[in-house]
């Protein structure tokens, strides 16, 4: 069955193909069809190798499949080769998994788009690149999945190009990615100059065994880093994900809440024994970045009325606590996190795609509530994931997010803090979304005459492609924490699975006043999700409290407009500068030269042939005084 | 001149034991060019007949080429070496190795598809015999083994892109023709100068005057002085050739002057007789030299890198924008050449190839518009996508090969150059890997305002892409993507011939190449592959 690891991918490849060869004749719901069947079976696929890995031993659960030598240079030799391990079979679980059920969805959200093949297209291509870059054997071929992600969020961002938000923001996803993929490059530069090699094995061997030095441990570390906070959205390189949203929902549900934007967490765990090879304040670094990631776009979320930005400053707050944990060298509650946040942010994206289908393309919260009446499933599964995200006891969030906490207080306090008062936030805003898109008063009549196109509103329930998935996912939602739950260690069963993958760097802080108190601390985070909750209903349910959005946060914290006034103002003019630099100077020398000869050969030659001659007659001229002086010397 | 040394190696071609197949590429495109000024001016429908069969000839000759060559073989194959002009030494001496291989391939496959793909608007007879000569000129280039016999082709390309420039190109052609003619006529002034003196002066290591570049590459010994003299007076012209900043103002006004046919040559392999030349003529002939000249030369490919893709980013000619991305591209390859390191070269190798692919489909794809638009100034395009998907399609697919995107043929490239260039020019290596930030930024840009958005009433009737030029893209798009997916056989025929330049490099200076990290084989330890600890 391992062997069978390259069908994985190779499924949702031929879909691709197949659809870019027949798109137009499989049309609507075809390419939807087609696209959903492609992602299935690769996910069947990966049942049956997880199965598989399940049934070895930890030590065999490691399996290399090579397709071909794709970059054979001297020392350098990168094969386009497949690894199957609890990581990345895990991670090709949850792609697939998530992934046909958003392809599900999809078939439904896009019904009547005159390109709804190509969509499909995109999103099967994009499911082949995430797997490329799970998969992947090495740095290489999950770059090559890395860029191959980043070109499909492009696509799919400015899917409705004409429309020239939508066009910026793609164009904005992928330049910013690509200062992240830089980091990416720098750190592939080290490895090989330190070790010889792209594969994992080969440099997780050597940094375990002490043949990469601190100090070039810490070089990769951060510059992979400098990848992550490109693709996963940290600070300072966030800002293109709230963009695009820009993008149809399936795409950010899919996209930019459950897979892509986790890879830089992926790729730190797959690296995780170069940074614990490396000076300890590099996970310090990391840790720090996490944990204000966190609070920062959190509080961006409270002020936020746009239904799917609320969620997308949510997804980068909750990466945040994603890179906490890796900073602290807690891999398996990054992981787990991951995973449980796959399940209820992409029930919560596909949840506000329903309402927005639902409302005819209204995203403004502030024009709806009310809705679970008219929407009782998406209402009912919202709330699901509303709880889980929030840290409710028994939902997967909670378990996940505590774990992460956990780590943080053995490791730093300050940084465990910024992390409870993100969590007090995050339930917070999401109590406050619920509260307005489902509860209370329906507003969505309120502006009927003054919203031409929206006028005749009557919200309605999905369609079964689109409710189904978002059964799923709620089941998904409350049974997630399972997996890993803190009661003992047979309880621990992700920590028992990953365990080839990461024991050698996993922190153990089994000793740590963290570890014995850690039903306290378990009791605090129920505490704080409540507070969070009630705070937020008394404020927007019971007007209790006086609404506070102060506009800077709903401007978020107006670092995107600062930003972009850099860029379009001194950094425009100075490329400018540099343009008319080239122009002017440059190219003037050149002209101010040619014009200069050209009135010398006219002196020298009176006859007017033309100047191209008259050059030919200086150029002979300088050759032959130019080789009597170099025989002079050459002879003498 | 140059006709009659043409006529004069014939003669000796002729004498050949085996086919000699070297000679034919040059010669054939030649008798093409002679056979389409003689048609008859009432009969226009065969001239482009011939020249569409010479050059498919060429072509398939070049193919047959590539076939036959023996990939593991390092040194020169399929040699040919006639005495020409004894008393002085000069020989009609042609070869081929890896690193000459794929760019006569790569003329040989650019010719036909410029002939059959594009119509000049006048003239059909000139413009076609101008362009077979033209091919005769670079097949000469990337085939001497003889300075003498280099030269003379070096400059006979000037003459047909010259016309080709002044007599197709548009507004201010003239201008950017001469510009063109007179800029590389002086750096070839002093490759002449230099050609001279080196033969003259290995006369005392050799015992007698030969332009023959292998025997003077290994038993001419110049002093430290003589050498740096004679690298600078070839590096002057083969700088203005790629261009190197910031010599490379010809570039961006010939290109956008010149016909879609001359640019797409220009691009894809004139320049590349600068990069060329480098390695032939530079590192080969005077390593310690070029050596010595590696600092200015690394410095200058990365500004060129970033300073030419800033440039580009502010250019409002879409063809303009993209003869500016050619200098940014040219700096990655000029980079990898003076880094000299087995994948920085083979990567440049490469790369020479794959931005003739990737450029020269973007000019094609610029004329296209041009073609419909009669315009080429970027703001007067909009929304194109809407109109005709599949060209924006395809200029999508060439778009993100030269933005680098891994799967496609500019990423293996640049990587090559890059994570090779960093063993021995780690700073100026990390500076110019922000190259890929800065390519996605002025491609991105560009084709946002030209394709995204709500096509306005000049562009809402633009042509979608018809059967003759979705045929010729696409046999580009197919080299893009098989060289990105699967370069293994470009490299396995490149990387013997970079080895053994870096070995002659190594024997004939100080140089030490990097070595692989010790303690660590090339391959992963086989034991953790089933351990995982």
């Amino acid at each position: 069955m391992l062997d069978l690891v390259w069908l994985v991918p190779a499924l949702p490849l031929a879909g691709f193909l197949l659809i870019v060869l027949f798109g137009r004749k499989l049309g609507e719901p075809g390419a939807g069809i087609l696209a959903t069947v492609m992602t299935a079976a690769s996910f069947v696929v990966v049942v049956g190798i997880y199965f598989d890995l399940l049934s070895r031993t930890a030590e065999e659960r490691h399996h290399v499949v090579t397709l071909f030598s794709w970059l054979p240079v001297g020392a350098l030799q990168v094969d386009l080769a497949l690894l199957a391990d609890p990581l990345s079979i895990t991670m090709a679980l949850f792609i697939t998994g998530i992934g046909s059920m958003i392809h599900l969805y999809a078939i439904g959200y896009m019904h009547g788009d005159p390109k709804f093949p190509k969509f499909f297209m995109y999103l099967n291509l994009f499911v082949f690149s995430m797997l490329m870059l799970v998969l992947g054997e090495n740095l290489l071929v999950t770059f090559l999945g890395w860029e191959g992600v980043g070109a499909c969020s492009y696509f799919l961002i400015s899917f409705w190009h004409t429309r020239d938000s939508a066009a910026t923001a793609g164009k904005k996803a992928f330049v910013t990615n690509r200062v992240g993929d830089w980091g990416m490059l720098v750190a592939m530069f080290l490895a090989f100059s330190a070790v010889g090699t792209l594969s994992y094995a080969g440099i997780n061997h050597a940094a375990e065994t002490g043949g990469i030095a601190a100090v070039t441990a810490t070089g990769i570390a951060l510059m992979l880093f400098v990848g992550a906070c490109g693709k996963s959205a940290q600070l300072p390189l966030y800002l293109w994900l709230p963009d695009a949203m820009e993008g149809p929902t399936p795409v950010s549900a899919l996209i930019h809440a459950a897979t892509m934007v986790t890879s830089g967490v992926f790729l730190l765990t797959r690296m995780a024994p170069v940074l614990h090879a490396s000076y300890p304040w590099a996970g310090d670094v990391i840790a720090t970045v996490g944990a204000l990631t966190a609070l920062f776009a959190a509080t961006i979320a409270v002020a936020q009325t746009d239904i799917k930005k609320v969620l997308a400053y949510s997804t980068v707050s909750q990466l945040g606590f994603m890179f906490l944990a890796i900073g602290s060298e807690a891999y398996v509650a990054a992981i787990f996190h991951m995973v449980t946040h796959a399940f209820f942010k992409a029930l919560l994206f596909l949840g506000s795609g329903s309402v927005i289908h639902g409302m005819h393309h209204e995203q403004d919260m502030r024009r709806m509530g009310a809705l679970r009446k008219v929407m009782p499933i998406t209402g009912f599964t919202f709330i699901i994931g509303w709880l889980a995200i929030a840290g409710v006891p028994p939902f997967a969030g909670f378990w996940s997010k505590d774990e992460i906490l956990l780590y943080a207080f053995a490791n730093n306090r300050l940084l465990w803090f910024i992390g409870v008062v993100s969590a007090l936030l995050t339930a917070y805003y999401m109590t406050r979304q619920v509260i307005m898109v489902f509860f209370g008063q329906a507003r969505w009549n309120d502006h009927a005459e003054e919203n031409g196109a929206h006028g005749d509103h009557s919200p309605h329930e999905s369609p079964w492609t689109m409710v189904t998935p978002l059964v799923v996912l709620a089941g998904l939602s409350i049974v997630g924490g399972a997996m890993q739950l803190p009661f003992s260690k047979g309880t621990k069963f992700l920590e028992h699975w990953l365990e080839p993958v990461v024991h050698h760097s996993e922190r153990n802080i089994s000793g740590t006043w963290a570890y014995q108190n850690k039903w306290l601390l378990l009791a605090l985070a129920i505490a704080i999700a409540i507070t969070g909750i009630a705070t937020s209903i008394a404020v927007y349910s019971k007007g209790k409290f006086k609404v506070i959005e102060p506009a800077i946060l709903a401007d978020a914290w107006r670092y995107d407009s600062a930003v972009s006034s850099l860029i379009g103002g001194p950094g425009y003019k100075s490329f400018d500068a540099v343009a008319s630099f080239d122009a002017v100077v440059v190219d003037g020398v050149v002209n101010g030269a040619g014009t200069e000869v050209r009135r010398i050969s006219g002196v020298l030659s009176k006859l007017q042939t033309g100047f191209i001659r008259s050059y030919a007659a200086i150029v002979a001229f300088g050759a032959i005084a130019v080789l009597a002086w170099f025989l002079v010397r050459g002879v003498l | 001149m140059s006709f009659v040394s043409l006529a004069a190696a014939t003669a000796g071609a002729v004498h050949s034991a085996s086919f000699p197949i070297l000679s034919a590429l040059v010669l054939l495109p030649i008798i093409g060019a002679v056979l389409v000024v003689l048609t008859s001016n009432r009969r226009p429908e065969y001239v482009k007949l011939i020249a569409t069969l010479f050059s498919v000839g060429v072509a398939g000759m070049s193919i047959w080429l590539l076939a036959s060559f023996k990939t593991s073989d390092g040194g020169f194959q399929f040699q040919s070496k006639h005495e020409w002009i004894s008393s002085w030494g000069i020989s009609w001496h042609l070869g081929v190795d890896g690193i000459s291989l794929f760019l006569v391939v790569l003329t040989g496959i650019l010719f036909p598809l410029v002939i059959v793909g594009i119509d000049p608007h006048h003239d059909h007879k000139r413009y076609l015999a101008w362009l077979l000569v033209l091919e005769a000129g670079v097949m000469g280039s990337f085939l001497s083994l003889d300075l003498f016999l280099f030269f003379i082709f070096f400059e006979i390309v000037l003459v047909p892109m010259y016309f080709l420039i002044g007599g197709w190109g548009y507004d201010k052609r003239v201008y950017a023709a001469t510009k063109f003619f007179l800029y590389t006529m002086l750096g070839s002034a002093f490759m002449l100068i230099g050609i001279l003196a080196t033969a003259l002066l290995a006369r005392q290591d050799i015992g007698y005057l030969t332009f023959d570049v292998v025997t003077i590459a290994e038993r001419a010994s110049f002093s430290t002085n003589t050498a740096r003299w004679l690298f600078v007076s070839f590096a002057i012209a083969f700088a203005v050739k790629v261009p190197i900043f910031p010599l490379h103002t010809w570039l961006p006004d010939a290109h956008t002057q010149a016909p879609t046919g001359g640019s797409v040559i220009l691009a894809g392999v004139l320049l590349k007789m600068g990069t060329y030349g480098f390695l032939r003529f530079g590192l080969y002939l005077f390593p310690s030299a070029a050596l010595w000249a590696k600092p200015v030369f690394l410095t200058l490919a990365t500004i060129g890198i970033i300073y030419g893709a800033i440039a580009a980013t502010m250019q409002k000619d879409l063809k303009r924008l993209v003869a500016y991305s050619s200098v940014a591209h040219l700096g990655f390859i000029v980079l990898g050449i003076f880094a000299v390191t087995s994948q920085s070269l083979t990567g440049s190798v490469m790369q020479m190839v794959n931005h003739g692919l990737s450029t020269g489909a973007l000019f094609l794809l610029v004329g296209m518009i041009y073609e419909r638009r009669h315009t080429r100034v970027i703001a007067e395009l909009k929304g194109i996508q809407a109109v005709a998907p599949i060209f924006a399609a395809a200029f999508m697919v060439v778009m993100l090969s030269s933005v680098g995107v891994p799967g496609l043929n500019g990423f293996v490239g640049e990587f090559l150059i890059l994570i090779g260039s960093f063993e021995t020019a780690r700073w100026w290596t990390v500076v110019a890997a922000t190259g890929v930030i800065l390519a996605a930024l002025y491609l991105l840009w560009a084709y946002q305002r030209v394709f995204h958005g709500e096509p306005d009433e000049a562009n809402s009737s633009f042509a979608e892409m018809n059967l003759r030029e979705g045929s010729i893209i696409l046999v580009f798009i197919s080299l893009i993507v098989f060289t990105g997916l699967y370069p293994k056989p470009m490299l396995e025929r490149i990387e013997p011939s970079v080895d053994k330049l870096i070995e002659h490099v190594v024997e004939h200076s100080d140089y030490q190449p990097p070595t692989a990290p010790a303690g660590h084989s090339n391959k992963p330890a086989e034991s953790t592959h089933t351990g995982g600890e």
